[in-house]
């Protein structure tokens, strides 16, 4: 493939895309395949072709739009002069609702369904990562290339030195996505110098965090931008072999990824020679299987040797010694993401978004107890308040809102107090939580903070691998004196215990998980102390949780 | 030195073709492992001994790693499943929104709870960590198939129309 192949490939697919006045997008990412989207698609096929309006209107299967509370989605778009029906979007469409938008192309849209976009849940947005997320078909390579896809690739290849692009990338000031928030140029030039035989690239698409879809989502609805990035990375670091590591309970993000990587091997943008240069690079795709202590980089590369996921100490780390004892560079999906965008638009434009430290956006998971759930990406640096109430739309009937909790297990609870500091890793990791992967819960005053400080520890210590004593007799401890208070049988003396266990478990843990494990409770106990005083010393709680209720689930 | 000549499948079973493509294309090397374990448990249900004894001596690890191996992962399962599954979400976005009412549901209606299956084999009740089907919280997958938005009658009209044929 060479440059002008590549430019006549995007003219085709716009050429062809062209011959049609109209253009309906139907989401078939797993949200809306979980409300019957696919059965809505063919039913406007079905509709298109009882017309006989197969040579004037394309339905078109695409990722997420994003609103996957009010799925299934349906857009449209024209490129016809005379009519507009451009950026429509219909919501929780069912098949019987069919006929109703195909007659629509040429008039006014269905009010019944329609879906509002001038509102924040859009407007506040800024895409890169999910640029072609519900625009292009993820099936389709040739739908990504259309929009500019693999050029970064080659212009990299052909025009720029390793050296470059690792300078771009630094310039670009992006940091891992994957929670930790590392200087992926850094990272990146460590794996250039470090000695190997043989130098790795593994994407980290082992998404554990509950209530976190971001990586999913990209991997379902634009898989050939993970692809492009890391194949932008293994040039930089003079890498020929990567590994996906996915999660099995992602089965369609697991069939996307292999077709992508299928039509990218018969382009020849995977393989040998990729491009007539010297550079090869071939991809592979592991199955996780179930792990959360996965997600952290030297357990993961254990899964990938095909052993139990256990971690082991570092340094080394990964970027010096990983995969095989050689050099492996490991980065997020969301990271690898944002490569091809750094390289076609330049690192100084990325730098110019997001705040002074955490450069670009980030993309969240909103979900829990607020209006809009889905997935959204917004410039670092945005407040807490304006993620809740302008995009999120405000907590729902009527409830009063409590916490908002980031990073999953690994985070921490922040209360009402904090609504308006910005979103950025320095500041969630000063208020006791981390970015974490993206996951972003709403809580109101239906729960109780202790149940969930239980709730996650009773995650941790499920997920503990048991490989160092504090965090496999840690959370097991926490949980039972967590459960306990929750039970309403628990002493003063045992939430001393809890606090001590915490400091315990942060400093002597082997691991990311086990030193994170406690961030629930601390941050909980700080901001909701007096929530933990009541269910001691009066036996209440607030929320009207705990109590009987509260023994229920693994214990 | 004797040679270690590769064994053959236990059974006729013309499944086990594709557990053998799957180990010849990692090379019968050790770090295919969790790969051929997959494929058996996609091709079979599940992992018994005997398949675990065959993918070992396959791939020449000790038959303690491949069980270490299968009983680490969640995702891996040593028992068969029941004739329809029912796997209850338990993510953060589905637990603030009421997945533990489901799973008490469950386990009153079936009398097992989450990891089981009844007694006479025709459903098998799992959590999972998470769906990432957060936006519709709370998620059940039955036989496969997401639904959400799941209420506790909704899970009982699903169970009695599996128990009548």
């Amino acid at each position: 493939m060479t440059p002008d192949e590549l430019e006549q490939i995007a003219e085709t697919e716009r050429e062809s895309r062209g011959r049609f006045r109209h253009t309906v997008n139907v989401c078939l990412a797993a949200g809306c395949m979980s409300c019957q989207s696919q059965s809505v698609k063919d039913a406007l096929d079905k509709d298109v072709a009882r017309r006989g309006w197969g040579d004037r209107c394309q339905v078109k299967g695409v990722g997420c739009m994003g609103l996957c509370s009010e799925g299934p989605l349906v857009s449209t778009a024209s490129s016809a002069a005379d009519v507009s029906t451009d950026g429509r979007l219909y919501k929780r469409v069912a098949a019987s609702d069919a006929s109703e938008i195909v007659e629509s192309l040429e008039s006014v849209p269905v009010e019944r369904l329609y879906c509002a976009t001038d509102v924040p849940f859009f407007q506040r947005q800024k895409k890169i990562v999910l640029e072609n997320s519900g625009v292009i078909d993820p099936e389709r390579i040739e739908d990504y290339i259309a929009v500019g896809g693999y050029r970064a690739l080659i212009s990299v290849l052909t025009e720029m030195t390793p050296r470059e692009v690792i300078q771009e990338v630094t310039q670009s000031g992006l940091r891992g996505r994957g929670g930790a928030g590392y200087p992926t140029g850094l990272k990146w030039s460590t794996v250039v110098k470090s000695f190997g035989t043989q130098k790795f690239v593994i994407c980290n698409a082992d998404e554990g965090d509950p209530g976190a879809f971001m990586d999913r989502s990209v991997l379902e609805s634009d898989p050939h931008r993970v692809l492009e990035g890391m194949l932008i990375a293994a040039y930089a670091v003079g890498s020929s072999d990567g590994y996906i590591y996915v999660r099995s309970e992602y089965p369609l993000a697991v069939k996307r990824l292999k077709t992508a990587i299928r039509q990218a091997e018969r382009a020849g943008l995977l393989g040998a020679n990729i491009c007539g240069t010297r550079f090869s690079f071939k991809v592979d795709l592991r199955l996780g299987a179930g792990a959360f202590v996965c997600g952290e980089e030297t357990a993961l590369i254990a899964s990938v040797e095909g052993k139990r996921g256990t971690p082991r100490a570092r340094p080394p780390y990964p970027a010096m010694q990983g995969f095989l004892g050689q050099p492996t560079l490991i980065n997020n999906v969301e990271t690898f993401a944002n490569i091809a965008p750094i390289i076609r638009n330049g690192g100084d434009w990325y730098a110019q978004i997001g705040t002074e430290k955490s450069k670009g956006t980030k993309v969240f998971a909103l979900a829990g107890r607020v209006q809009n759930t889905g997935l959204v990406e917004v410039p670092m640096g945005i407040t807490l308040r304006e993620m809740v109430y302008d995009i999120g739309g405000g907590i729902p009937d009527g409830r009063k809102f409590k916490a908002v909790q980031t990073g999953g297990p690994s985070g921490g609870c922040l209360p009402a107090e904090v609504l308006d500091m910005p979103v950025d890793y320095e500041t969630l990791a000063r208020l006791g939580s981390i970015m974490g992967s993206g996951g972003m819960i709403v809580i109101d005053d239906s729960s109780c903070m202790v149940d969930v400080a239980r709730y996650f520890m009773d995650f941790c210590m499920t997920e503990s691998c048991g490989k160092c004593v504090p965090c496999r007799v840690g959370t097991y401890q926490m949980h039972r004196l967590l459960t306990a208070i929750t039970q309403m049988t628990a002493t003063p003396q045992d939430l001393a215990m809890l606090e001590e266990f915490c400091d315990l478990l942060k400093q002597t843990s082997l691991c990311g998980l086990g030193q994170s494990a406690p961030n629930p409770v601390l941050s909980t106990l700080k901001s909701f102390g007096d929530e933990y005083k009541a269910h001691i010393e009066d036996h209440t709680c607030v929320a009207g949780v705990c109590g009987k209720r509260a023994t229920g689930g693994r214990t | 030195m004797p040679t270690l000549s590769k064994p053959l499948p236990p059974t006729e079973d013309k499944r086990w073709r594709l557990v053998d493509a799957t180990m010849r294309r990692h090379g019968q090397q050790p770090r295919g492992l969790i790969e051929a374990l997959h494929t058996v448990q996609e091709a079979f249900g599940y992992l018994d001994e005997q398949s675990l004894r065959y993918v070992a001596t396959s791939m020449r690890v000790p038959l303690s790693r491949a069980y270490g191996v299968s009983t680490f992962y969640h995702f891996f399962t040593l028992k068969p499943a029941g004739k329809h599954t029912c796997v209850v979400c338990t993510g953060t976005a589905c637990y603030i929104k009421g997945a533990q009412q489901l799973v008490e549901t469950l386990e009153a209606e079936l009398k097992i709870s989450a990891g089981e299956t009844t007694s006479d084999g025709s459903v098998s009740f799992l959590t999972a960590r998470c769906l990432g089907s957060c936006g519709l919280a709370p998620a059940v997958v039955f036989d496969q198939e997401v639904a959400g938005k799941v209420e506790a009658k909704a899970l009982r009209d699903r169970l009695s129309q599996w128990a009548t044929p």
